[in-house]
C-alpha cells in the first residue's frame, strides 16, 4: 500500500496518504475510534473496495488492474472474519465451511473437515444450522471457513466485537496459532484489553487510524 | 487443539466444459449453494410446462399442414382435367376425338371419361343430391393421368386440343392448386411462427424467474463473493437449477400435449381438417425435442440474466 487513499462516491476523502507493507508471517492489529475507517481499510485489503488514490497491491497483484475473476482468486488466498458474519443459512455448519472448497470445485476431505471443526471448538455442531449458534460459535464457523483454503493472509475485522471476554480469547488463540503456523494476520479492533493480552502471546504490531491516515502506534500498548 | 493440516494448492477453475458436466452430472454439492425452493421454481416448472403444452400443438400444426400442402400438391399435379362443351348433337363426336388425341398424348396413361354418376357427385355440393344431370348441358369430363410429368407437355396438349377441338379445355389445376398449396404453407409458416414466440416467450419468464431468484437470494451471492466465487460460479448454481426446472416442466408438459394430440378424433372418422392435426412417422421425434429445446432456452435465458445482474454489481 503506497500513499493509498479512499472517499466513498460524493464525499471527503475518508482514508489518505496511507503507506503500508505487511510482511508474511506478521501479525498486526488495525485499531482507532468507532467511524474512523477500519472497515474500510480491511474491505480495501480485500479488494471489496478500490483505492481513490495511490497504489495497492495484494500478494504481488495491484488491486487496481484486477479483473472481475482476479478478484475471486484473491479472495480465496485472503481469509476473512467479520463482526456479524454470514453464512448461508440452508446450509449445515459443516458445508459452510467447506462453500471455499464446493466453488472453487475441490473435493472436500471429511477427516480434514473434522480436524479443522474440532480445532475451533464445533464438532459436535458440523450438522447444525448456522440460525442457532452463538454469536461465539458463528465467528469460529466464520475463521473455520476463512483458513479452509489455507490463505496466506488472515483478515479478521472486529471479531470480538460481539463476544465476551473469554470467548474473545478463545478466538484470538486461534488467531494466534494460525500467525505461527506462517499465516499472516490483521485483526481490526478498538479493545485495547485484548490487543495487550494478545501481545504477551504473540510479537504484533499495533497500527492506528486516525484522522484519515495510518499511523504506527508505540510501545504505550 | 493443534492446527489442522489446510487444503491450499491452487484452486481449479470452473470452465465451459465443467458447466455442461455439472449440468448433465454431479453437480449436487454446487446446486446446494442455492435455496432448494421458492416461488420462482413453481412458476418456471408451470411456464415451462405450460409453453412446451402449446409447443406440441404448434408443432403438430406446422407438420400437419406441411403434409396437406404436399398432398394436395401431389395428388392435384398427378391427374389433369380436360373439359368438352359443345351441343348435345355434338358433343359424343368432340368427346372422341378428344379422347383419341389424349390416348396419343406422350406421358400419359388411360384417358378416363366420368360418368354421369361421378358427374352428379361432383354437382352435389352446388345442386344437392337430386341433381338430374341428364336434363342439364352438363359438360363432359375426362380426367387424364399424368404416368410421367417429364414426358408430359401441358402446354403442347392444350394448343393441339384448341386446334383440333375447340370446344376442349384442358384443366392442370394449377388455378385451384396454387392458393391451396400456398395457404398450406402459410398456415404451416404460422405454426413456425408460433413456436419461435413459444420459445421467446419462454425465454423471457425463465429470465425473470431467474432474475427474481438472484434478487431474493442477495445474502447468498454476497456470501460467495466473499469467500472468492467467480461470477460464473454463482451463475451456474442458479443456471443448473433453473434449466433442470424448464427440462422437468417441459418434458411435462410435452407429455400431457402428446396425450392431448393422440385424444383428437380419428382423421378417417370424420374426414375434417383439424383431424389431420397430430404426428406421423419420424414427427413424433420432433415432440421429444421440445424438452431439450426448452432445457437449452432455460441454460441460455438463467446465464444470460444471472451474468448480466452479477456484472452490474461489483
Amino acid at each position: 500500500m503506497q500513499d493509498a487513499g479512499f472517499g466513498y462516491q460524493g464525499g471527503e476523502p475518508l482514508l489518505s496518504g496511507m503507506t503500508l507493507s505487511l510482511q508474511p508471517g506478521s501479525f498486526h492489529f488495525l485499531t482507532g475510534p468507532s467511524g474512523s475507517g477500519k472497515t474500510t481499510f480491511m474491505r480495501l485489503c480485500y479488494a471489496d473496495l478500490l483505492p481513490s488514490s495511490g497504489r495497492m497491491t495484494a500478494l504481488g497483484q495491484d488491486l487496481r488492474g484486477l479483473t472481475r475473476d482476479g478478484i475471486a482468486a484473491l479472495r480465496r488466498k485472503v481469509g476473512v472474519v467479520h463482526q456479524d458474519p454470514q453464512f448461508l443459512d440452508h446450509l449445515p455448519v459443516a458445508e459452510n465451511v467447506a462453500l471455499p472448497l464446493t466453488i472453487s470445485g475441490q473435493p472436500v476431505d471429511m477427516a480434514a473437515m473434522r480436524d479443522l471443526l474440532g480445532w475451533v471448538g464445533l464438532a459436535q455442531q458440523a450438522r447444525v444450522l448456522p440460525g442457532s449458534l452463538s454469536g461465539g460459535e458463528r465467528q469460529r464457523v466464520a475463521l473455520a471457513r476463512a483458513v479452509i483454503l489455507s490463505p496466506d493472509l488472515v483478515l479478521a475485522d472486529e471479531p470480538t466485537g460481539n463476544l465476551d471476554w473469554d470467548m474473545s480469547m478463545r478466538l484470538m488463540q486461534l488467531l494466534i496459532e494460525l500467525n505461527r503456523s506462517g499465516k499472516t494476520v490483521m485483526v481490526a479492533t478498538h479493545d485495547l484489553n485484548l490487543i495487550r493480552a494478545t501481545k504477551a502471546q504473540v510479537a504484533a504490531r499495533v497500527l492506528r487510524i486516525a484522522n484519515g491516515t495510518l499511523q504506527l502506534a508505540g510501545a504505550d500498548l | 487443539m493443534k492446527l489442522p493440516k489446510l487444503s491450499g494448492g491452487s484452486v481449479k477453475g470452473l470452465d465451459l466444459r465443467a458447466l455442461v458436466a455439472s449440468l448433465t452430472g454431479d453437480g449436487a454439492s454446487g446446486d446446494r449453494i442455492v435455496p432448494p425452493t421458492g416461488f420462482t421454481a413453481q412458476l418456471t416448472l408451470f411456464a415451462a410446462g405450460a409453453m412446451a403444452f402449446l409447443a406440441v400443438f404448434a408443432l403438430a400444426l406446422s407438420l400437419a399442414t406441411g403434409r396437406l400442402a404436399d398432398r394436395w400438391a401431389e395428388s392435384l399435379a398427378q391427374t389433369v382435367t380436360v373439359r368438352v362443351s359443345a351441343p348435345s348433337t355434338e358433343i359424343e363426336a368432340q368427346t372422341e376425338n378428344v379422347m383419341q388425341i389424349l390416348r396419343a398424348t406422350p406421358g400419359v396413361g388411360e384417358p378416363r371419361l366420368l360418368d354421369d354418376a361421378e358427374i352428379a357427385d361432383l354437382l352435389t355440393p352446388w345442386f344437392g343430391p337430386d341433381v338430374p344431370v341428364d336434363a342439364l348441358p352438363v359438360p363432359r369430363l375426362i380426367e387424364l393421368p399424368i404416368i410421367d410429368a417429364s414426358d408430359f407437355d401441358t402446354a403442347g396438349l392444350r394448343l393441339r386440343l384448341e386446334g383440333e377441338v375447340p370446344n376442349a379445355v384442358l384443366d392442370d389445376h394449377t388455378e385451384w392448386r396454387r392458393p391451396l398449396v400456398s395457404a398450406a404453407s402459410r398456415l404451416q409458416m404460422l405454426g413456425i411462427f408460433s413456436l419461435l414466440l413459444i420459445a421467446a416467450a419462454s425465454a423471457a419468464m425463465i429470465t425473470l424467474a431467474a432474475r427474481a431468484a438472484l434478487a431474493a437470494n442477495g445474502q447468498v451471492i454476497r456470501v460467495l463473493r466473499l469467500i472468492g466465487a467467480r461470477d460464473i460460479t454463482i451463475a451456474t448454481a442458479f443456471v443448473r437449477r433453473f434449466t433442470r426446472r424448464a427440462a422437468l416442466g417441459a418434458g411435462v408438459g410435452t407429455v400431457l400435449g402428446l396425450l392431448a394430440v393422440i385424444a383428437l378424433p380419428n382423421m378417417e372418422e370424420s374426414g375434417q381438417f383439424l383431424t389431420g392435426l397430430g404426428f406421423q412417422g419420424w414427427g413424433w421425434l420432433w415432440a421429444l425435442l421440445i424438452p431439450l429445446v426448452a432445457a437449452a432456452v432455460g441454460f441460455l435465458a438463467t446465464r444470460w440474466a444471472a451474468l448480466t445482474m452479477l456484472g452490474q454489481v461489483r
